[in-house]
């Protein structure tokens, strides 16, 4: 089977931005994916949408991001420096809706 | 002054079930956690959560899990000392340690166990000008009194639940509550959601959403706030009281001051019997790391009971240590 490469950009906690190559994976969450890339992610809850650890804010590619749920949109509402574009990355599929994303990592503490 | 065998500083499932490793070779223990509550992140996070890989139990609720850890550790009579940072250890000359909490109090133990999951949960802080420099002084982030609010202007900022379940408390209490949420409606509880809008409609608080705190100002204390309003622009508030509400967060805090060796944000122990660089002091569970560590509770499990082994050293220095089986010898409690 052919599996698709996804292209994205990610700007690091320390403000590096780079573009990253993933395999398509269904079955993958964004927030593991990233971890096993080697970016910072401490992941309170492990992936459950309870932490906003993994807070990200995405600056491209919005709209072609499948809608947050209910559970999402609530954590996201702890956390202070929330904006309109603001996902948790433990909540997107490693798919290719993701093809073309500029997103960025923010800081635990806000 | 608290005396006992063993302090364990985090009350989370590791902290909890070191108490029965500890109480098996009769060492006593005193537990500390900066929450209010026992059970570390699955209270605090997650409490409502099926656990998978916990051995001999398919499934078992977080919360579940913590209360069945409490009711086996209860015939060692674990002291607990609950919504209190640890933020100094010292070493006495018996080779022991004081451990000082942010209030004062103070634990003597032979032994100091830190079971400290990835730190302590402290509120999250909103980024606004001025903030830290109030903080006591009309800005705080928990409710510890609702009478300090009576007939004072309070503003809350966030939209969870704790902000509209505190709105629906202290409107009454208050001369005057506004609520400053982001978003233009709540994701909360939809009953207490409703019940907030209503309030506002009838002038019970005042409700401004799609804004922001942007500053805040006083003179010694707290007197106004800028708000920046989608709809409105940007206006000041006057205000008495400051209640930021955005949930908790675990941060390492303290720890990082003890001098003992740190992997990034995690204690480097001796896989022996989870020692730190200093002797006495034992780290467990999420926030130790070594070579193949995996954060899960199984293995801060296996790590309790390798400590205790080598706790006993310290705490009975004349003494043998003879294996023993629960299955044989039961749980003797103290």
């Amino acid at each position: 089977m052919h599996s698709k490469m996804i292209e994205l950009t990610v700007i690091d906690r320390q403000g590096q931005e780079k573009a990253l190559q993933l395999v398509e994976a269904e079955e993958a969450n964004l927030m593991e994916t990233l971890k096993n890339h080697d970016y910072e992610m401490r992941a309170t809850c492990g992936g459950l949408a309870l932490c906003a650890d993994c807070h990200c804010l995405i600056l491209k590619g919005q709209d072609q991001l499948a809608e947050p749920q209910d559970e999402e949109l609530m954590t996201l509402e702890t956390r202070p420096d929330a904006q309109d574009n603001s996902r948790l990355a433990c909540q997107l599929k490693v798919s290719s809706d993701l093809h073309g994303v500029l997103l960025q990592l923010t800081n635990y503490a806000n | 002054m608290i005396t006992t065998d063993i302090c364990i500083i985090g009350a989370g499932p590791v902290g909890l079930f070191a108490v029965f490793e500890a109480g098996l070779l009769k060492m006593r223990c005193h537990l500390v956690d900066a929450l209010p509550q026992v059970g570390g992140q699955l209270s605090e996070i997650y409490p409502q959560k099926p656990i998978y890989d916990i051995p001999g139990f398919p499934s078992i609720q977080a919360q579940q899990l913590v209360d069945n850890l409490m009711e086996q550790i209860a015939p060692f009579k674990p002291g607990f000392t609950l919504g209190e940072r640890v933020d100094t250890v010292s070493r006495l000359d018996n080779g022991g340690f004081v451990v000082q909490t942010h209030d004062d109090t103070r634990i003597e133990c032979k032994v100091l166990v830190i079971a400290g999951g990835l730190g302590c949960f402290e509120p999250r802080k909103p980024v606004i000008n001025g903030l830290e420099q109030f903080e006591g002084k009309g800005i705080s982030y928990f409710v510890k009194n609702p009478e300090t609010f009576r007939n004072r202007k309070l503003v809350l900022s966030g939209g969870g639940d704790s902000a509209l379940d505190w709105a629906i408390f202290l409107a009454p209490i208050a001369s005057e509550l506004t609520l400053v949420h982001r978003g233009e409606t709540f994701r909360g509880a939809p009953d207490s959601a409703e019940k907030v809008v209503e309030m506002a409609h009838q002038g019970q608080l005042r409700l401004l959403l799609e804004s922001q705190i942007t500053e805040v100002a006083g003179n010694g204390h707290l007197q106004s706030l800028t708000v920046s309003s989608k709809h409105n622009g940007v206006f000041n508030l006057e205000a008495d009281h400051l209640i930021p509400l955005f949930g908790l967060t675990p941060k390492l805090g303290p720890i990082a001051d003890w001098g003992l060796a740190l992997d990034k944000s995690a204690i480097e122990v001796n896989v022996d019997d989870y020692s730190t660089s200093t002797p006495g002091i034992f780290a467990i569970g999420d926030i130790n790391t070594y070579t193949g560590k995996l954060k899960l509770i199984l293995s801060g499990f296996h790590e309790a009971a390798l400590m205790a082994q080598s706790a006993f050293k310290y705490v009975y220095p004349e003494q043998k240590l003879s294996f023993k089986y629960t299955t044989v010898n039961g749980v003797n409690a103290f």
